[in-house]
């Protein structure tokens, strides 16, 4: 067990873990934040994304170590009242069926409309290729992402 | 005017009361079959707030709606209140919906599964918001002194236009608690909806977006411990003995434990079906932990029973498809002679793997069980079922256990079977502590309750003018017999025998997204387009024959055939219409269609492929769906949109294969699903606007989709394609 000091949606958070524990589990486990999904534990499937810095991440394969300075957003940080271009989209759409993917989605969704403004349609295919969506909303994903391009840009 | 009596459901009470500080609260047992109990009946005002089974109005004219059956991502949290709140003439915005608990003395079916919570739910929904507004007018025409004929309601405003009275709802809600209760009421006409068939957002969809709790794996608790299971690595072996002492001193590991999750004593129950009766359980204080602690943990097992492999399924279902039934499940005319006669006779056989569920959200559930009472929150599509195994497992009434149902991150069939609840309820008795068990990736695809592995042969024989003259389906699967004998094209030939056969394994099956129709639909479909080659015919035209046939003058009673041919053919027709099929390429895309009729709804699809690339991209499809009235068009279509591509997932790219007994993929790193860059490019959906009560919509859109993938693909590459998942044959998708 070893301290950490992890900055974590805009707050400074104390953790006493096992520094090989991966961010996902000292997120939903120790901090109570349980936005950011498991769904298999070896980065196939994207359910855990989140933002580390400006990149999105697969907190299942991040060791708390590993972490130091950077800070780090989750679904719960990503907008003060839910109201993140992406999220708005999201909203608008109606994309999720049982939605448990969809915080995993949003992640990586934000974090590569922040690379890329104004995707086409293939690079939002390739970009949001690891996020598995096993209800099949990715029609309306694409759609909500083409949407909340618009509304950045606006 | 269509008039619905209230009075059945008297039975299990129907009453109003008042809230503290005003409003109204009527209790209704909207899907009730039930036996109220002596104290239901005596003790009215408790009874509002143990059976929460409610409608609630608060004076400031705000609606609580509770929605009664478990939510899996079919959007029945937001549809199911819509009905309530389209006969109550509230306005949508007005409402707050929440999840009721399950209660088997007040609900009936609070079940996720087979299609059926709006079909079923719907006279009861209706009645319900229906008789709530007839006691809120009959308040306000009592206080107004006025007819309540002449009384209109809209939007949560009841006026009388003679007098100029109008008042909200809240205003009306504590003296139309004191009204009686109607013996009946009046519905509205389907024409006169103006919640029902207009979009509205799911009403979770803030939550979602947010990362709010709302899923099983969510559940914290004060005093929660974690725990995990490690099962068998093979069907065919069980537990023999494990030393977990250097385990147990691992950090955070409070214990671990063989459970018996099936008592040998009591009797087999729903949720004991398809478990794995004996398991170590792991607890620990964190997920990470348990983890650790799962990795480092050994235990023996030993052989059960024999150790299956994939290669001994398939030649094991070809032996079965080689004899013959004595007993066949439908024999029309005489097929030997007709065969004998046909001028050209096709025969071809079909095969799919097996398939793991993979809800997104692994199994999970949280128990809380001392000597007094058991509580339980979490995903399960059946947690009456769930209730009744716990009940038998830990000798303890119904009563005495409380179970919450948590919106699911998915289920497709899996939480039909609760063994993970029976699991957590051992679990937490043993360890006399509230636990949350959690099942890893591994777990969850590894446990089994798979869709089963199905083989079909079809023969059909045509005449010289291309007529369908006789018919032979032989089916097998794993554990299932999988034919609906008395399905299309039953009824549409005069020479017909179907014959299935079941082989009986002990690699676990279940139930999975329209359970037989996944598999059968497409296989026949792709063999009715080879059929339709042969004879000549433009395949839509020559569906459309047998179906003027089935209902001119139907092979057997009519009502021995499970379809309604002009529903049937009306969505063919719509399909043909909307793709502007005409039976050739559009725009250098190869095409394909089909057809399908489950789950009491009707369904056909033409798919595009694009052929310009190495490898197809399905670019487009296009979806008739026939189920009946359409409660929310958004959502609706979304389950449309999630059956197709779940159909071209699974049929293109998954499998479940086995080998010595051990399931040969654990993980999305091998076991292959659908993503972004497959999915098609666009999806049109249309619904046949017909009045009808509605049907299910959750699965239909699933089965016949892959029928048409396997006639464009065949447009595309010039190859049939005959086993899935299709990826193991030559031509690929995108």
């Amino acid at each position: 067990m070893a301290n950490f000091s992890l900055k974590v949606n805009g707050k400074t958070q104390e953790v006493d873990v096992d520094p090989t524990t991966p961010i996902l589990w000292v997120l939903r486990d120790n901090l109570k934040l349980v936005g950011t999904k498991f769904g298999c534990g070896i980065a196939q499937c994207g359910a855990c994304t989140v933002h580390l810095g400006d990149n999105a991440v697969r907190s299942c394969q991040l060791p708390v170590s590993a972490v130091g300075e950077q800070s780090i957003t989750t679904i719960e940080g990503l907008s003060e009242n839910g109201d993140h271009p992406v999220q708005k989209a999201w909203l608008e759409e109606d994309v999720y069926q049982c939605g448990y993917c969809q915080a995993g989605q949003i992640m990586n969704a934000s974090a590569f409309l922040k690379r890329n403004p104004n995707p086409t349609d293939t690079e939002i295919e390739d970009a949001m290729n690891g996020n598995i969506c096993r209800c099949g909303t990715y029609t309306r994903i694409k759609k909500a992402i083409k949407n909340a391009s618009s509304i950045s840009n606006a | 005017m269509t008039l619905i009596k209230t009075t059945y459901n008297r039975r299990s009470f129907l009453k109003s009361g008042s809230l503290a500080g005003g409003g109204m609260i009527l209790g209704f047992s909207w899907l009730a079959s039930c036996k109220p109990t002596p104290e239901q009946v005596s003790n009215i005002p408790k009874e509002w707030f143990d059976i929460n089974s409610f409608l609630k109005i608060g004076d400031n004219g705000m609606v609580t709606i509770m929605s009664p059956n478990p939510e899996i991502g079919q959007n029945v949290k937001t549809s199911m209140p819509m009905i309530v709140a389209d006969e109550l003439d509230v306005d949508w915005k007005n409402v707050i919906v929440e999840q009721a608990p399950l209660n088997t003395d007040i609900f009936q079916r609070q079940l996720a599964g087979g299609s059926q919570s709006i079909r079923v739910g719907w006279s009861g929904l209706r009645m319900a918001g229906a008789t709530a507004r007839h006691m809120l007018v009959a308040a306000a025409a009592d206080a107004w002194q006025v007819d309540a004929s002449e009384i209109t309601v809209d939007a949560g405003v009841i006026s009388h236009a003679a007098s100029n009275n109008s008042a909200g709802f809240g205003d009306m809600a504590s003296k139309a608690a004191t009204m009686p209760v109607p013996e009946e009421v009046k519905l509205k006409e389907t024409n006169d909806f103006d919640i029902i068939g207009t979009d509205r957002l799911n009403v979770d969809g803030p939550n979602i977006i947010t990362g709010k709790p709302l899923f099983g794996i969510d559940i914290q608790e004060e005093g929660m411990m974690i725990a995990m299971i490690v099962h068998p690595p093979a069907f065919g072996m069980t537990f023999k003995s494990m030393n977990a002492d250097a385990v147990k001193s691992m950090p955070g590991i409070k214990d671990v434990f063989p459970i018996d999750v099936y008592k040998d004593e009591t009797e087999k129950q729903w949720s004991d079906a398809g478990g794995i009766d004996k398991l170590v359980a792991i607890v620990g204080e964190s997920t990470w932990q348990c983890m650790q602690a799962k990795k480092a943990l050994n235990v023996e097992w030993e052989e059960s029973s024999a150790l299956e492999s994939t290669e001994g399924h398939n030649v094991a279902l070809t032996k079965l498809l080689n004899t013959s039934s004595k007993q066949p499940a439908r024999k029309d005319g005489n097929v030997a002679s007709a065969f004998k006669k046909a001028d050209k006779v096709i025969e071809r056989t079909y095969s799919a793997p097996f398939l793991a569920h993979n809800t997104m959200e692994p199994m999970n559930f949280y128990a809380d069980v001392t000597a007094e009472r058991a509580l339980f929150n979490g995903p399960i599509q059946t947690p009456e079922f769930l209730e009744k195994t716990l009940a038998s497992r830990l000798g303890m009434p119904v009563e005495k256990i409380d179970i919450k149902m948590s919106r699911m991150g998915g289920g497709f069939g899996r939480r039909l079977y609760g063994t993970f609840g029976v699991e957590a309820a051992v679990i937490s008795q043993h360890m006399q502590a509230p636990i949350k068990l959690v099942y890893t990736r591994e777990d969850d695809m590894t446990q089994g309750t798979y869709r089963p592995t199905y083989k079909v042969k079809y023969k059909a024989g045509l005449d010289k003018e291309g007529n369908l003259i006789a018919w032979h389906v032989k089916g097998a699967g794993s554990n299932d017999d999988l034919l609906f004998e008395n399905r299309f094209p039953a009824g549409a030939v005069d020479n017909y025998l179907a014959e299935k056969f079941s082989l009986e394994t002990n690699v676990t099956t279940g139930a999975w997204r329209a359970p037989r129709s996944n598999f059968i639909a497409g296989a026949e479909q792709a063999f009715l387009d080879e059929v339709a080659e042969a004879a000549g015919k433009d395949p839509i035209e020559f569906r459309l024959e047998l179906f003027d046939r089935a209902f001119k003058n139907p092979v057997g009673e009519p009502e021995n055939n499970d379809y309604d041919p002009v529903r049937y053919a009306g969505v063919l027709k719509l399909v043909r219409e909307k793709s502007g099929w005409d039976g050739s390429e559009k725009n250098g895309a190869a095409r394909g269609v089909s057809a399908y009729y489950c789950h009491n709804s009707y369904v056909a699809q033409v798919l595009d492929m694009s052929t310009d690339t190495k490898s197809p991209t399905v670019n487009k499809v296009w979806c008739a769906v026939d189920c009946g009235i359409v409660i929310n068009p958004m959502a609706a279509k979304n389950q449309i949109e999630g059956g197709i591509i779940d159909g071209i997932g699974h049929a293109t790219y998954s499998e479940m294969t086995f080998e010595d007994g051990k399931p040969q993929h654990k993980n999305f790193d091998t076991y292959r699903l659908i993503r972004h860059k497959e999915a098609p490019k666009e999806i049109e959906s249309f619904f046949v606007d017909n009045g009808i009560d509605p049907t299910g919509l959750g699965e239909p859109s699933l089965p016949p989709i892959i029928g048409a993938l396997a006639n464009a693909l065949y447009k595309a590459t010039g190859q049939r394609h005959y086993n899935q998942p299709f990826i193991t044959e030559k031509s690929v998708i995108g």
